[in-house]
């Protein structure tokens, strides 16, 4: 009997207390930078594209929401054809993040794509490509990847050593 | 001219009472929400206030099905009987002096026999929707009216004692020095819980318990009848509320004020009250109901009873 007096009075005390509710269209909540919102394709420091179309996020992706088609420009560099996510579909796990060896794909806290046509969620390159490097400002995978691209032989690499010679009987 | 008076006494306290309940709605998911550190309803009109008419149209823009498995009549009469009886109590309570339909003289009887008259509404909706959630809701509706009606009778037999006339305006005038919640706070007390019983609100919402029974005798409701049972419940907030502040709090004794005011004043504190004990208390077992009602309750009202009479026999 007690027990239900006091369980009401503290009931009625939570009058006084702040509301946990936040008002969202014109209050907006606190996401952490790591919240796994829209998907983004980021570039390098140099303004290039960081996806070298390796299909792992495509792999990666529980749902199957990643298309892409992988070509090589004249030198050499790889790079996506069409690159298309069908966000109707995706349920925003990052796995794709997790999966991208050159940190291309990137997971931001934005939540608001909501469309009232279905085939607008549906984003091609150009509406996800951004024209920054994203979480890793520094970070060029060419710059750093032992692969021959237009100005850039074997061994020019950061970090790299010169290619073995693989006839030479020295040692 | 006196039945144009009396017509219009009748449409102004049903525009009231049916406002009121209507309002409710709004009053107590604001206050629930309140007291859940939530905002509740807030975006439709000022404050939210709107909300009532959109939930209203859209009750009435929904389908209204009959079940083919229902008792077509039966299911039709149900929701209609919750509302007519909760409404008739209405006809002898005095809100203020003057303002009352009739003065009946067995006014309090009145009421207590169309609450119990109530009970068929559930039984009978709960019976002819054949489903088994809807029967057991309406088992149980049928035992815990049983149960709680009994000592709801005899907890306000205390205040006719000393009132001595079942006629709520006689109760009323009898408050005018001490109210009644005074001598007889044990029946005060039965009254509440019976009261809360009765009108098969949250703590007692054993007859609708939605974790166990869907929503129990109402499963099969949809549209506008389920509107009238929900109608019906909050107009029967409404009823109990003013029955305590008629029966225990003086109606509309008080200083200062005018009679009305206080009369909402003390109604709406009480439908405060219920509201709060929704926001805070869980439901109890279906056998711990009965068991509290039947044990407790019920020789507790016996003993009231008994003291009060004594005591009044003895002034006397």
């Amino acid at each position: 009997m007690f027990s239900i007096i006091r369980t009401l009075w503290n009931v009625l005390l939570h009058s006084f207390q702040p509301r946990v509710t936040i008002q969202y269209p014109e209050e907006k909540p606190y996401l952490a930078p790591r919240y796994r919102g829209r998907i983004i394709l980021s570039r390098d420091p140099d303004g290039g594209e960081r996806c070298v179309a390796c299909y792992l996020c495509a792999v990666a992706c529980p749902v199957d929401c990643i298309a892409l088609q992988a070509t090589e420009d004249p030198t050499g560099r790889r790079y996506a054809e069409f690159f298309r996510i069908n966000f109707s579909r995706c349920i925003f796990c990052g796995l794709c993040e997790e999966a991208c060896p050159t940190y291309a794909i990137q997971l931001t806290p934005d939540f608001e794509i909501c469309e009232y046509d279905r085939q607008k969620l549906v984003y091609e390159k150009e509406d996800l490509t951004i024209s920054g490097p994203g979480k890793y400002p520094g970070y060029n995978f060419w710059r750093v990847a032992g692969v021959k691209i237009g100005g850039k032989d074997k061994g020019q690499a950061e970090r790299e050593e010169p290619p073995a010679e693989i006839h030479s009987l020295l040692p | 001219m006196e039945i144009v008076i009396h017509i219009v006494t009748v449409l102004v306290v049903l525009f009231v009472v049916l406002n009121i309940a209507a309002g409710l709605i709004w009053v107590e998911r604001r206050l629930l929400a309140l007291w859940q550190d939530r905002y509740g309803p807030n975006r439709v009109g000022p404050l939210g206030l709107m909300q009532v008419a959109a939930d209203t149209i859209k009750l009435f823009f929904k389908e209204d099905w009959v079940p083919p498995f229902a008792d077509k009549g039966v299911f039709i009469l149900a929701p209609a009987i919750v509302m007519l009886t909760v409404l008739m109590s209405f006809t002898v309570l005095p809100f203020a002096p003057g303002m009352q339909i009739t003065d009946l003289n067995i006014g309090l009887l009145f009421v207590l026999a169309m609450s119990s008259l109530g009970v068929y509404s559930v039984v009978l909706g709960g019976w002819s929707s054949d489903n088994k959630y809807s029967l057991l809701g309406g088992l149980r509706a049928a035992a815990q009216m049983l149960g709680y009606e009994v000592f709801m009778g005899l907890a306000l037999m205390g205040v006719v004692l000393m009132a001595g006339s079942f006629s709520l305006r006689a109760i009323v005038d009898a408050q005018s020095k001490m109210w009644f919640i005074v001598p007889q706070f044990v029946g005060f007390v039965l009254f509440l819980i019976a009261g809360a019983a009765e009108m098969r609100r949250l703590p007692f919402d054993i007859p609708e318990a939605e974790s166990e029974l869907v929503a129990g005798f109402h499963s099969e409701y949809s549209g506008m009848k389920f509107g009238m049972f929900f109608v019906g419940e909050y107009v029967g907030v409404v009823l109990i509320s003013a029955l305590i502040s008629i029966l225990f709090l003086g109606g509309w004794h008080g200083p200062l004020l005018p009679p009305i005011v206080w009369f909402l004043i003390k109604m709406f504190a009480f439908i405060a009250f219920f509201i709060l004990l929704r926001a805070g208390l869980p439901r109890p077992r279906f056998d711990q109901l009965m068991s509290w009602g039947w044990k407790i309750m019920l020789p507790l009202a016996l003993a009231n009873l008994l003291v009060t009479g004594a005591i009044v026999l003895a002034v006397k």
